[in-house]
This record gives C-alpha cells, structure tokens and sequence, in this order.
C-alpha cells in the first residue's frame, strides 16, 4: 500500500501540471522553421539579401507564404533583368507564425546578417510593433505589404497627434483608419444596413479595425446593437453565435483574420441569424470561404487597393507568378509583398548608382533614407510613400463571397 | 427572446466534446498516475484519421450514412495505433523513473505528433476541410440544433454508456478497476498489468476518436493544433469531474463546457461587468470555477472513485 507521502506527491505533481498547462497555454503554435528561402542565382557581383518574415506555418501561412513567394518573384525578377548593375538578390525568409515573440527573434536574425539590406513583411500588426525597434535601431529598412495598425506609422496617439516614431518602417498597404471607416460608409449608405454586430479578436489588427468601423458607423447614424470578443484560440463561438442572433442586428462586423472569421460566419448562420459578416483584408483569403462553407455567401471583406487581377499593371505580376510555379497562390498580399520588395531593390539601386555602382559601407543607412523617395509603378499602382511612411494609395476594395470566391463589389478611395 | 435553453444546448454540446477527451486523461491517470499530455494530439490524429477515411479511402460522393461510421472505425483505429505505439515506446521503458520523465516525454510526444501531422499529411498546414452531414438545421422550441451536432448528441451518452459497462461489467473492466486500485496486489491476483494499461491507453484513444470526428462535424474542419487547446480543456475537465473518475471526466467537461457558454452570454450583463462578460474571458471563468471546486473539493466533483488509493 502507497503511504500518505505518496499522495501528498501526487497532488504537488498536479500542480506542476497546471503550471505548466498554464505555461504552454501562452506559447501556442510551435511550427517548425521553414529555412528554405528563395535560393536564386548568386553569380556575379556583390549579393544584396532581402529578408523576408511572415508565418509560413500555422493558420496564416496561406497569406503568408504568398508574402514569401511573390517576394522571391521580385528578387529574381531583378535578377534576370540585371536591374542593378553588379547585385544580384537573395530571398531569406523567416516563420515568425503569427507570434510577435518570434518575430523579433527573427528581427534580430536578419540585423545580424550583414548582407541583409531591406526586409519584407510582417503581415501582422502586433508582430510588426516589436520589429521595430529592433529594425530602427540597426538602421535596417522595413516595408510591410500587409500592416494596417495605424499606431505603426502614426504613433500610438494616431487619432489625435500623428508622429513618426521609427524612420525604418514602411509599409505599402492602407490602415485601419481607412479600411474601417470605408466598410462603415459601404455598409451604411450603399448595404443600407443600420444595425450592427461588432466582433473583434482584441490583437491590435482586429480590435483598431473594429474601434475605426465603430466610430465611422455611429458618426454615420448606425446602431451599434451589441459587442463581443472572442478567443482565437478557440473554435467554438456557438455562445456567441447565439448572442448575435438575438441581438437583432443585420450585419456583423468581425475585426481579425480568416482562421477565426470562416468558423465564426459558419455558426452565425447555423444559430439562425442569416445575415452577411463583414471583415477587413485579414479575411479576404479564400480560406476564408472554405471554412465558412456554402451558407458563406453574401459576407464581404474590404482589402487594401484595387483587385491585382484587374488591374492593367499586375498582368505581367499573375503571369510571372504563374510561369514561376509556386505552388501556393499569392494571396491577398502578393502584389503589394512584390511591391515591396521592388521598393528595397529601388531604394538599393539609388544608393549603388550615387555610390560609383557599389555598395557604401553605410549601405542600410542609406537605403533607409533613399526609401523615402523610393517612388515607382508598381504592381498595385503608383508606389510612394508619405512623410509616416505609409503609401499614398488610399484605394480600397469592397468584396463579397459569390459562387465559393471573392467577388470584386466596388473599389473606392477615401477621402476622409 | 429567452436565449437561456440555447445558450445551454451550446454549452452541453462542447462541454460533451470536452468530456469524451477527458475520459482518456482520467483513464490513464486513474491506472498509471501519468498525465498524458499527448492525449491531445491523439484526440487530432483521430480526426485526421477519419479524414483519411474520407477523402482517400471511400469513392467520391460517399453517402454519410456510409462514410460516417468507417470514418469513426478510421478515426479510432488511427488514434488506438498512435497512443498504443506511445505506451509502447514511450511511456513503458519510463515506468520506473521519477514521474517527471514521463510527464515531459508526453509533452515531446505531444509537440512530435503536432510537427509529424504539420510535416506528412498533405494540405494539414493550414486548416483542412472536414465532410459535413446534409440537412437541417432542427428546431425544437426556441433551440436551434445543426446536423452535425446531433451526432455528439448521440455519440457522447452511448460512448458513456459503453464504457460504464466494460469497466463495471467485462472481466477486462474489472481487472482495469482493481489495477487502479492497487497495481501491485492486482498483479499478484493474476491480473497482467501490462495488458490492463495499454487497454486504458487504447480506450481513451477511442473516445477521444470519437470526439474529433464529433469536432471535425461541428467545425467543418481539423487542424494539426487543434489538439492543444482542447486537450488542455479536455484535462481541466478532468481536474474538475475528480481526475481518475470516468464519470467525474463526462460530468467535468459538460459543468466546464456550461459555464463557458454562460459566461459568454451572461457576465456583460451584470451592472459594471460588461468589459469581462466576453468570449475572451470564458476561459477566465471557467478556470475561476476549477478554483473553486478545488478550494471546497480538492479531490474534484466526484472525488477518485476509481483511483481510490488513500
């Protein structure tokens, strides 16, 4: 027979089971790293490295490896073009799975690696706030195709005083403070709907989306019928499902990704409430209707810029990506992810030709500087950058799920 | 409108789920004090079992009526295979050692099956889709059931009734309760431990089969991590029902599933609480009650029946 010590132990060893339930509950995802980056010709000349960071596991790597891919795609594009005499570029893409911790890790990473001049990426806003400092304090440029936190650019205080806080941070995608406010004006003026839902999954993305959309629809004479915020870690919102059914409402707005938004539409309609959930770029992915199954039809999204296949300059941009055989699709972010990288190849460019076609020794320093009036037709349009650092294409898109894909609806640019 | 019979339906149907996986974390604490952290995982490669089933095995166009139950017959013997290879490689040649070793070699194992699934099954990177049963939804009164939870309905009382009668009824069950009672005296009865303990692993296994392919119904989806917050829950539950109680497992997860469902819909509304009345805080609520229970019945609601060992 076991003595009474042994329980005594026993219970002492549950409680360093919770504790560490606990611990693991804060570390999630724990994907491998996908090393492999783009692996493109080296011959000839100095290598320039442009880094890239994105989740390439998990839930968003279908964003993400868009972001990697279309990247790579510019980096040889440049290559073969010998766009600048005597560089030739290299693609390193690091997973940061979604997690800020990671993310600056791989910060530190790239800043370590001289031969690193510009990196592409994030796609999420939290992991992009602590990138920065790391980046502006190592001089080393950063163009984001996919952050739209507007705290990034503007400052934490963005609504009442706008102030750069990191000189090294770009990005080529719109902000919240536009994509909310430009749902809100869809919503209520041209969707006549009046009486709204908001959902967010509290990281910066989803709930400055929502916070942005809240305010335009309320400025505007909507009613906010009810607000909720949900875990996204779990998959089961059948409680608040259920809440948004009798609440009344005719249209939800979810601030936050796909992984959460296509279960989240899912059971909204099981409860009974047939009504349209709108989101931000975060769930314009086709995953998105995947996970949302047929009842998906009808929910919209609102994404940064004009849809790449429409437009006239990303014709070449599909082509090559097609001919190039990636086997992920580009992804919401493909266009403005080659776009950036376009910019750190321009940027590189300027500061080899005003340096006799070398490299300075300062090189980042004054690639970050030259980013600034990096300015050139890109795949989503005319690519430049305000005094923030963020792009001066203000236009938008509003689209909505049709026949299992992403129908353009509208394109606009807010004023404001 | 009452939203309270929903919101009770909601709870029931996930804290049904919870249990079935609980029974596994129970089963085998409750016969070989270990708590097997990979049950989570085994609960995954169950779903992704049954999608096997489904998407390689049967012709395309598969009726449910047909698929579902090869697919749960899939789904089990995937899991059974992994968490009998477990016992088998990792967990038996640890028996001996402090009970640290084996509690971090589940948590390995856990973080190998999750990377194995990630790296092998094609597509599992992301999200893949799971079937869904046609028809419905059914209302009965004010509640709003979908087809795909019906099968949880069904599933979660006739698994628990299954197993109530081969542990109180078969000669296996019982030689299962007299190991947990005292392994040693058990073995010299005649009982083949061994036996007994890769008989718990397996069943727990099965359940927690059962409860993935209930998972991939409901959320029309598996994912290579979606054992790790489940089964965490899953453990929870069997904290709260009296870890070693199979019963104390089913009654834990549907108390834990009941209370976050209600936490959900009903903390906002109390004057001054709005801000932690959201889904975000269920967890916050649900972990508050384990506290709870804990400071008032430290040995979980239904105390240890199984694992009586004081």
């Amino acid at each position: 027979m076991p003595g009474k010590g042994l329980i005594v132990r026993q219970r002492s060893l549950i409680a360093i089971t919770a504790a560490l339930a606990a611990g693991a509950l804060t570390l999630t995802a724990c994907g491998s790293r996908d090393e492999n980056g783009g692996g493109s010709d080296t011959s000839g000349g100095t290598t320039v490295v442009i880094g890239v960071d994105a989740p390439l596991t998990g839930d968003l790597s279908a964003m993400g490896l868009g972001i990697k891919n279309s990247a790579d795609l510019a980096a040889k594009t440049a290559n073969e073009e010998k766009y600048v005499e005597g560089i030739s570029f290299e693609i390193e893409a690091l997973d940061d799975q979604g997690q800020p911790s990671a993310g600056q890790q791989n910060a530190t990473k790239f800043v370590a690696d001289d031969d690193v001049l510009g990196v592409v990426g994030p796609l999420n806003s939290s992991v992009g706030e602590s990138m920065q400092k790391v980046f502006d304090d190592a001089k080393l440029v950063q163009v984001s195709p996919a952050n739209t936190g507007p705290g990034l650019t503007q400052g934490p205080k963005w609504q009442t005083e706008k102030v750069r806080t990191y000189k090294s941070y770009f990005r080529t995608a719109t902000t919240d403070a536009i994509q909310g406010p430009f749902a809100a004006q869809y919503i209520y003026n041209k969707a006549k709907k009046t009486k709204v839902f908001v959902i967010d999954d509290k990281k910066t993305y989803g709930a400055g989306l929502a916070a942005t959309f809240t305010d335009e629809f309320k400025k505007l004479g909507g009613d906010v019928v009810g607000t909720e915020h949900i875990d996204p870690d779990t998959k089961d919102f059948s409680a608040v499902a259920t809440k948004v059914k009798n609440s009344g409402a005719d249209v939800v707005y979810y601030g936050g990704e796909y992984p959460q938004a296509g279960p989240l539409s899912k059971q909204i309609k099981a409860s009974g409430a047939k009504i349209p959930l709108i989101g931000g770029d975060g769930i314009y992915d086709p995953t998105f209707i995947e996970l949302a199954g047929n009842d998906g039809t009808g929910d919209l999204a609102t994404s940064v810029g004009a849809p790449v296949e429409d437009l006239p300059s990303a014709k070449d941009f599909v082509a090559d990506y097609k001919a190039a055989g990636y086997k992920e699709e580009y992804s919401a972010y493909g266009g403005y992810s080659y776009d950036s990288a376009w910019a750190i190849i321009e940027a590189v460019k300027k500061v080899v030709e005003d340096n006799d076609g070398k490299l300075p020794d300062d090189a980042r320093e004054q690639v970050t500087a030259a980013m600034q009036n990096v300015s050139f037709d890109g795949v989503t349009g005319k690519v430049s950058f305000d005094e923030f650092g963020d792009t001066t294409n203000k236009q938008l898109t509003v689209y909505s799920v049709k026949n299992g894909e992403w129908a353009p609806v509208e394109s606009g640019t807010y004023t404001g | 409108m009452n939203e309270l019979p929903q919101q009770l339906v909601n709870g029931l149907l996930l804290g049904s789920m919870y249990g079935l996986v609980a029974i596994g974390y129970t089963m085998v604490y409750g016969i070989v004090q270990l708590i097997n952290f990979a049950h989570g995982e085994i609960f995954m490669v169950g779903g992704f079992g049954a999608l096997t089933i489904y998407l390689y095995v049967l012709p395309d166009g598969t009726s449910m009526v047909i698929a579902l139950p090869l697919m749960i017959l899939g789904g089990i013997i995937a899991a059974v295979l992994v968490a009998i290879g477990a016992e088998r490689f990792a967990y038996r040649p640890l028996r001996g050692a402090p009970r640290l070793a084996p509690l971090i070699t589940a948590i390995g194992l856990s973080l190998a099956l999750q990377q194995a699934v990630w790296a092998w099954y094609p597509d599992a990177r992301s999200a893949v889709t799971f079937p869904h049963i046609d028809g419905g939804p059914f209302e009965i009164g004010s509640v709003t059931i979908q087809t795909g939870d019906l099968f949880l309905i069904v599933a979660a009382p006739v698994s628990m009734a299954i197993l109530a009668y081969f542990v109180m009824k078969t000669r296996t069950g019982r030689g299962m309760q007299a190991t947990a009672q005292d392994p040693d005296t058990a073995k010299l009865m005649g009982i083949n431990t061994d036996r007994i303990i890769v008989v718990a692993f397996a069943l727990g296994a099965a359940f927690a089969a059962v409860g993935a392919v209930a998972y991939g119904l409901k959320y029309g989806e598996v994912q290579f991590r979606m054992g790790f917050i489940l089964g965490l829950k899953a453990f929870t539950a069997a904290v709260l029902g009296g870890i070693g109680n199979i019963y104390g497992a089913m009654l834990g997860g549907l108390v834990l599933g009941v209370a976050e469902a209600l936490s959900t819909a009903y903390i906002s509304d109390i004057p001054g609480m709005d801000q932690f009345g959201s889904q975000s805080w269920a967890n916050v609520w649900a972990f508050v009650l384990l506290i709870l229970v804990l400071l008032f019945r430290p040995q979980g609601l239904l105390g240890e029946r199984v694992a009586d060992r004081a």
